[in-house]
């Protein structure tokens, strides 16, 4: 298999990806602020840094301005933010047309009309949530018509890989919208709020606190706040045949990291990228890259990352996600 | 639809289905009577199906509008073009000679240029040849071939006569729609191929990727064959993927290959380098190697032509091939096959007037209202003068083309292209049709059975270029002996 067609699939799969989990990201946002008090609402901005798109966004507005317009604009429509839902779909399609023979042509003719739909509905406030769920469900109909007419060849494999990889980036994103130090939870112990701004000052050291969290004490809408994450991922049905107790911080986010059921859970999608590497020459640096990341994901201590220091984590958990991209692209994409 | 053949106009034109005294010519006998069978709603829903066909099979070509570029359904006319194959065994004799003596000539011009010396062939043409690649000189391609792909266009005048137009040596095109008409006719009219012997088509990625195979410089070897793309934005590109998918070889682009130290070709795939033998290359000379031409070119593969002196891989269509694809050498063709073979030629080149000669220079000068003037490096049917349907300003300008660079001119009578019966909305009426048939060289030479017919969808007009109006038919070659 050439290398160019390699890349173009495995770009195209992550295109896709990254359209649906932005439309999943926004979801999230707009139902966690639908469910809270006017006096603590948090505003747009966090997406903005959650999708690591600071650059073109204050580039854009340079006022930093938190509106929900236009952070969900720049989110859905901005041709020049790369990642925007509509840049996504563009670049799928763009890089599928100069491979089109490589998928079946369905599949082709889906992405296409998904652009097209994207670039011509750009929704209003109004017509924004039915915009989204047609955006995830056009991705899913492009999966699923890769996955019942592909013939499972290396082809197969380099879609898989862009997918899952794109789809564990995103899931620890979601997260990272209700990670603690983005979301600020007004009956935290004082002590906690200043042990984290410590650590994310100085490195830590100074205050090592056996403060352990009551999980008593959360507050009465934080279970609200975790099962809209969960749907955001069309994960609470799972969630809740697996976890039968009340829906609660440190489960939730045991359960996107670490299960190894769950299609969206971080765990999963490296289980997938390793099967899918198997079936590949040079293999093995990636192969070595997906084993540390998922000792990480193993050893991370949940019940306290999510109180503390989740995104940090997920922060570096990125990073190696960055790291594990790279060495594809050098086994397979360059020479 | 009943079809009154008297009154299917006669323009003059030499019609390839109906004489228009007697009606239908006898290999087209079964077909005008099934036409004629079908009511005028059964004809338009198979003109409907062959449509739908054509939309689901993707069978598209590129035009450009706008800056964007646009992939079009490829237009086609149900009525199928027919030719007996006692006349088509001819035609194909007279093309394997044509072909076999333009390589005998290329590879002369690129070795001791006997044809020259022996004063048959000006050196003054040569000199002026815009296709003429001083790299290739004294370069062995296998089997002595240089144009392994050849399309020469074939018309036929008001009289019947069948005459070679022109021949495309570098990368000629059409053959996947050739392949693919085919397909659509037998989905629309099956019944017709049950009880006549219409000649199959299909053969011909499998003869192509064998004269492929046969050029590799690893025999013995599996070798390894890719088709070169210029990429989506070629209006060719639809016919570069349908080859290489049918052959079951990769479809590159130049960034895919590179030359290495040992001057050998290679493609990146995901496993490593992989070495590349043979290059079906659709790009032209020009853009193929930024080291050896145009060094601006971004399509091509530095160090190419390097590989392929040094012979570690084959080109097909080898560089410099196009020497011979020029209207002023076409004017040659039939002393080349005598110089060459000791033959005369079975099909008649048409009467062309060379601008360079001076007698032939008056000549066209003084008849610019009747004659087709055409540039010597063009093809597609750009830049060329229609005398009869220009205007006396356009006649005026050529002139003064002409008489400032009259190496790049020649002139011909203007020929009643003949026609064929097309369904053009709900009628049966003439169009304008042309022939090209492919033919490979390799170690044996094989010419498609039939070929592509190119049909003028306007009406009276004579351009057939699908980037002009131009449409397509399918090509029966009917073998009515002993039947």
């Amino acid at each position: 298999m050439l290398s160019r067609v390699a890349q173009n699939i495995y770009w195209m799969a992550r295109y896709i990806e990254r359209a649906e989990d932005t439309a999943r990201i926004i979801n999230v946002n707009t139902n966690l602020l639908l469910d809270l008090p006017r006096s603590m609402t948090f505003g747009w901005l966090p997406l903005i840094s959650i999708v690591g798109a600071e650059q073109p966004f204050f580039k854009k507005h340079p006022a930093q301005t938190d509106e929900e317009n236009v952070v969900v604009k720049f989110l859905i429509g901005d041709r020049d933010h790369p990642g925007s839902i509509l840049s996504s779909l563009a670049c799928a399609r763009e890089n599928l047309r100069t491979t089109r023979d490589t998928v079946p042509q369905e599949a082709w003719e889906q992405i296409n009309g998904l652009y097209i739909f994207a670039r011509d509905h750009l929704p209003t406030r109004r017509g924004r949530f039915e915009f989204l769920r047609r955006v995830i469900h056009g991705a899913q109909q492009v999966n699923g018509m890769l996955a019942g007419a592909m013939s499972r060849t290396p082809a197969y494999d380099f879609v898989r890989l862009g997918r899952f990889l794109e789809r564990a980036d995103m899931t620890t994103r979601i997260l990272d919208v209700r990670s603690a130090d983005l979301l600020p939870r007004p009956h935290q112990p004082a002590a906690l709020a200043k042990q984290e701004q410590a650590q994310s000052q100085s490195g830590g050291g100074q205050i090592q606190s056996a403060n352990a969290v009551q999980p008593e004490e959360q507050n009465p809408f934080e279970s609200i706040q975790w099962m809209s994450v969960l749907k955001s991922l069309s994960a609470y049905q799972m969630y809740r045949q697996q976890v039968r107790s009340r829906v609660g911080g440190p489960d939730v986010v045991k359960f996107l990291l670490q299960d190894p059921a769950f299609p969206r859970a971080v765990f999963f999608c490296l289980k997938e990228l390793e099967t899918c590497l198997r079936n590949l020459p040079k293999n093995a640096e990636p192969l070595a890259a997906i084993d540390g990341l998922k000792q990480r994901l193993s050893a991370a201590a949940v019940p306290e990352l999510a109180h503390a220091g989740l995104h940090e984590f997920i922060d570096d958990f990125q990073i190696g996600l960055g790291e594990l991209h790279d060495l594809l692209a050098e086994s397979y994409f360059m020479q | 639809m009943v079809i009154e053949w008297q009154h299917y106009a006669a323009s003059g034109s030499y019609d390839e289905l109906i004489d228009h005294r007697t009606g239908p010519r006898p290999a087209a006998q079964a077909l005008c009577e099934y036409l004629t069978s079908l009511s005028d709603e059964e004809l338009s829903e198979r003109k409907t199906a062959a449509e739908l066909a054509i939309l689901v099979m993707g069978i598209t070509f590129t035009v450009y509008a706008e800056g964007a570029s646009i992939d079009r359904a490829w237009p086609f006319d149900i009525v199928p073009r027919i030719i007996p194959k006692r006349e088509w065994d001819r035609t194909d004799a007279g093309l394997r000679q044509r072909v076999q003596a333009l390589n005998l000539f290329i590879d002369d011009l690129y070795h001791d240029q006997r044809i020259i010396k022996d004063g048959v062939f000006p050196a003054e043409v040569l000199a002026q040849s815009a296709n003429f690649r001083p790299q290739c000189v004294g370069v062995n391609p296998r089997h002595g071939v240089w144009a392994h792909i050849c399309g020469s266009d074939l018309v036929r005048d008001r009289d019947g006569t069948l005459y070679v137009l022109e021949d495309n040596l570098r990368v000629p095109s059409g053959v996947s729609y050739m392949l693919e008409n085919r397909v659509v006719t037998k989905r629309v009219f099956p019944e017709l191929f049950e009880y006549q012997r219409i000649q199959p088509v299909d053969d011909y990625s499998l003869r192509l990727y064998d004269m492929l195979a046969s050029l590799s410089p690893r025999p013995g070897d599996q070798p390894t064959v890719v088709v070169l793309t210029p990429g989506i934005y070629n209006s060719a590109y639809f016919e570069h993927a349908y080859l290489a998918q049918q052959m079951g070889v990769e479809l590159v682009e130049g960034g895919d290959l590179e030359v290495g130290v040992d001057d050998g070709v290679y493609m990146r795939t995901i496993s490593g380098l992989a070495r590349v033998d043979v290059i079906y290359r659709r790009i032209d000379d020009l853009f193929m190697d930024p080291e050896a031409f145009r060094p601006d070119s971004a399509l091509g593969v530095p160090g190419l032509m390097r590989a392929w002196r040094k012979g570690k891989v084959a080109l097909a269509n080898a560089p410099g091939a196009g020497v011979a694809d020029d209207k002023v050498v076409y004017a040659f063709v039939p002393q080349i096959i005598k110089y060459y073979l000791d033959q005369d030629p079975l099909i008649p080149n048409v009467p062309s007037y060379l601008c360079m000669r001076e007698q032939d220079r008056h000549h066209t000068l003084a008849n610019l209202d009747k004659l087709v003037v055409k540039p010597a490096n063009e093809s597609g049917g750009y830049g060329m003068l229609v005398g009869p349907h220009a205007t006396p300003a356009e006649r005026k300008r050529f002139a003064g083309l002409i008489q400032q660079n009259p190496r790049n001119y020649i002139a011909q009578p203007t020929l009643a292209l003949s026609t064929s019966p097309t369904l053009c909305d709900r009628r049966m009426e003439p169009r304008h049709v042309d022939l090209r048939p492919f033919v490979l060289s390799g170690p044996t030479t094989y010419v498609t059975t039939g070929g592509l017919t190119r049909v003028a969808l306007r009406e009276g007009s004579l351009v057939v270029n699908s980037s002009q109006g131009g449409g397509s038919k399918d090509t029966w070659i009917v073998d009515t002996e002993g039947l």
